[in-house]
């Protein structure tokens, strides 16, 4: 009798649990982004934008709350409604660093990450007109002369900072890293020739293909849009790096509600057309889903908490 | 040179109508301290999915020209930039304002926008490709320069309160610290509270710092807020016309000097804006008169930060560097058209795009001369004509519901609050905003050229030629001691030449 009346109960919560999922979403879904509108974070969400009414038929709608390198969004991240129709854009390094730095009111474990949709790769910028040709000559320039090569980056602590830090150990050679705020502002300090070279990322080789040189990019593979620049990986460096942005809900958003959310950014990413827009900005897809969320968090917490100590950016 | 087609294509009627529909968007954007030319374009960005290209860029375009404009109006009828680029215009504007002279403040200001907004189009048109090379010429060292130019013109500004205008100063720069640092990621000056993690923004800054104090005095005094001297009759068109006419190079001159402030990606309206304003008042013959109402003070204003609109395009769409921040999300709305930015945008085939895109922006900006006299206009007599139980709380209202939009934050309300009452405190004591805002707004670019420039003279061990070595540099150091030193030897000069005309 006890057990038919557990049956029923659960079948009866089953079936609610899959019809409230079968409504979802039922009106339009803001989308935080923790910086302000024109960044990359902000393009990548628009690409996404552009996708969501089509597959959902709802509107995903983007919100700006910038502060702090993005330390104020997150931060307020578990004070919204978990419903599901709040999400936010999280991004890599910064919230597995800045919570290491000092109290910025969230910690990185805290964040309910649901999917990772892709990653800038890092690499090694230069003018077309550089004297560095490849990326051995850097190396050697570099190994005869300490500190004199000169990096723009976007910001300190972030995934260009990082990969320079973990890139000068693997090659046994020291460099200035010179931070810029953002990616713009450091490629406007290498095209004017104020640093030798720039870590940027992919995005910078797409956008300026007709001024820059990559001397190698921080893949697994190749970039398809980019199939001239060898990866370090091919050049005996095992660097994977790059600028990781995923999408993250309030704590209290019910399991199926994550799930599902998982799932209709991973539809998204498989849209060839996505697909293509993204690649031709000069970014990597990846899929990351809820599942494999802890399991690649615990792996990126790991080299970056490494590389930032390395780095004296955290103690 | 691009050809009458585009002109033509530029010329459709729904191109009409969104640039004329932006145009008005923008300016009532642009006048509500808090709502930003930024924000309007970003979320105009979905509309790109199904419009046109040329037509979503036409209007995002003219959204940004009139809420450029728009700020003037809240400068001069009640003394609060409503947008850093209108912060100069508050110096000349909101005394004319005072003394019954604010619809032929606004009416220059408008005159002055368009013929600004123009130049900027034109330099933009003719002479981008060369002149987004200045864009790459300025190194950190030269930001770092720059930004101490913008801190003596502080000091020349403050003339006979020089040391209250250098603490104001100091006092902006130490606000800008509070935070996380931009470039080098420290947590600064936050005493453990997350209200301070994200600093404080500089547009809630200034709705404290210059709004607030006028909404205590408004209620601590009896009598009106702006002075009526004559029946309003209509835009007093033909006399600010006259106006500019007899002051065209300060007009021609500001607006060069705004459109090459505007290709500087570092730099923006705000710059453009303060250095026009102290060259007019310079050149003027009537520099000592400035501080009181000066019409020359608002048309240089005026003038450049509208020229900014298209000197920020040129490395915008040539380099694919963003000039500022609205220019950021344009930029984003073209990468996500699958344009791709860069010299060749000016001479092959995608080229359309972008001159449709161009002379949509001379077409909104010559919409915003109707426009913004009746919007201009309109907007005085509410200020003028609303009575005061009204019009306090009503602005009270828009400063608070304007701070917490610009980030979404409760905090920066607070922060606003509190700084706008310290602000009424200082100027009691003689204190005035605007160089505390101009040290928020000058410290972070001053800074990060500093730690920049600094770190590689450090690595290339050659410090002295980073920073007193580089021509541009050198130019701009000739210029700070210009600006510190003119007040001084200009008053000596006077004092000599009137005592050999006593005796």
């Amino acid at each position: 009798m006890r057990t038919l009346k557990t049956l029923a109960l659960s079948a009866v919560v089953g079936v609610l649990a899959a019809s409230t999922a079968w409504a979802f979403p039922d009106k339009p879904i803001s989308y935080i982004i923790p910086f302000g509108p024109g960044g990359e974070s902000d393009i990548t969400a628009r690409h996404q934008q552009a996708f969501f009414k089509g597959l959902f038929g709802q509107d995903l709608v983007i919100e700006y709350k910038p502060g702090g390198s993005g330390a104020v969004a997150w931060a307020q991240l578990n004070a919204a409604k978990g419903d599901g129709y709040t999400i936010m854009g999280i991004n890599l390094p910064h919230i597995v660093i800045q919570p290491r730095q000092k109290d910025v009111g969230y910690k990185t474990d805290e964040i309910t990450g649901v999917y990772m949709f892709h990653y800038t790769p890092d690499a090694i910028v230069v003018n077309k007109d550089s004297d560095f040709k490849t990326l051995q000559d850097l190396i050697d320039y570099a190994k005869k002369n300490p500190g004199k090569v000169t990096f723009s980056g976007s910001g300190k602590g972030t995934a260009n900072h990082l990969a320079q830090v973990r890139f000068d150990k693997m090659a046994g050679i020291k460099t200035t890293y010179v931070p810029f705020k953002g990616t713009g502002a450091s490629v406007t300090a290498l095209l004017g020739g104020q640093v030798l070279a720039s870590w940027g990322y992919t995005s910078v080789g797409a956008k300026h293909a007709d001024k820059v040189r990559l001397l190698a990019v921080a893949m697994n593979k190749r970039h398809p849009k980019l199939a001239d620049a060898p990866t370090f990986k091919e050049l005996g460096f095992d660097l994977v790096s790059g600028a990781y942005r995923g999408i993250a809900v309030p704590k209290s958003t019910p399991e199926a509600i994550r799930v599902q959310l998982s799932e209709m950014i991973g539809k998204i990413n498989a849209m060839p057309k996505f697909i293509e827009r993204m690649e031709n900005d000069g970014m990597a897809l990846l899929d990351v889903d809820y599942k494999g969320m802890p399991a690649f968090m615990a792996e990126m917490t790991e080299v970056y908490e490494k590389a930032a100590r390395e780095a004296g950016v955290i103690k | 040179m691009p050809g009458i087609d585009f002109l033509l294509a530029a010329l459709t009627p729904l191109n009409l109508l969104l640039a004329f529909g932006g145009v008005v968007a923008g300016t009532v954007v642009g006048a509500l301290p808090g709502l930003t030319a930024t924000m309007a374009v970003a979320v105009l960005i979905p509309l790109t999915f199904s419009l046109e290209p040329a037509s979503a860029l036409i209007m995002m375009g003219a959204i940004y020209t009139g809420a450029i404009y728009g700020g003037a109006y809240s400068a001069i009828l009640i003394n609060t930039p409503g947008t850093p680029s209108a912060i100069a215009t508050t110096f000349e504007g909101y005394p004319m304002a005072k003394r019954g002279d604010g619809d032929l403040a606004v009416t220059l200001a408008c005159i002055a926008s368009v013929f600004g907004g123009l130049v900027g189009a034109a330099f933009l048109l003719g002479l981008a490709p060369p002149l987004a090379n200045v864009a790459l010429a300025f190194g950190p060292v030269e930001y770092f320069w720059l930004a101490i130019f913008g801190l003596t013109l502080i000091a020349s500004l403050s003339e006979g309160n020089l040391m209250k205008g250098l603490i104001g100063a100091c006092l902006g720069l130490l606000l800008s610290c509070v935070g996380v640092a931009e470039i080098s990621s420290d947590i600064r000056f936050t005493f453990g509270t997350k209200v301070l993690l994200g600093g404080i923004e500089t547009v809630s800054a200034l709705i404290g710092l210059y709004c607030l104090p006028v909404l205590i005095d408004l209620v601590a005094t009896p009598g009106r807020h702006l002075k009526i001297t004559h029946e309003s009759k209509g835009f007093r068109f033909k006399e600010a016309l006259g106006i500019s006419w007899r002051h065209k190079m300060n007009l021609v001159r500001s607006s060069v000097i705004g459109t090459i402030v505007g290709i500087l990606p570092g730099a923006g309206g705000s710059i453009a804006s303060l250095v026009a304003y102290s060259e007019a008042r310079r050149s003027s013959k009537r520099s000592k008169y400035f501080g009181t109402g000066e019409p020359e003070g608002v048309q240089a204003t005026e003038s450049a930060n509208n020229a900014t609109v298209g000197g920020g395009f040129i490395p915008t769409l040539v380099l694919g560097i963003p000039g500022t921040p609205p220019d950021a999300v344009i930029l984003g709305a073209l990468l996500i058209q699958g344009v791709r930015t860069g010299p060749n945008l000016f001479t092959q085939g995608e080229g359309s795009i972008v001159y449709t895109f161009i002379f949509g922006l001379f077409l909104a900006t010559i919409l915003m001369l109707p426009t913004g006299l009746v919007i201009g206009r309109y907007a005085y007599r509410t200020i003028v004509t609303l009575p005061k139980a009204l019009l306090v709380p009503g602005v009270a209202f828009m400063t608070i519901i304007g701070t917490y939009a610009i980030r979404n934050s409760v905090s920066d309300v607070f922060l606003m609050i509190i700084l706008g009452v310290v602000g009424w405190v200082l100027n009691r004591f003689g204190f005035s905003a605007s160089p505390i805002v101009l040290g928020l707004i000058l410290g972070p670019i001053a800074e990060q050229g500093f730690v920049q420039a600094w770190t590689i003279g450090a690595a290339t061990e050659n410090l002295a030629g980073m920073f007193f070595g580089r021509p541009i540099s050198l130019g701009i150091i000739a210029f700070i001691f210009i600006s510190l030193f003119y007040p001084v030897v200009r008053e000596r000069w006077i004092e000599r030449r009137s005592r050999r005309h006593g005796t």
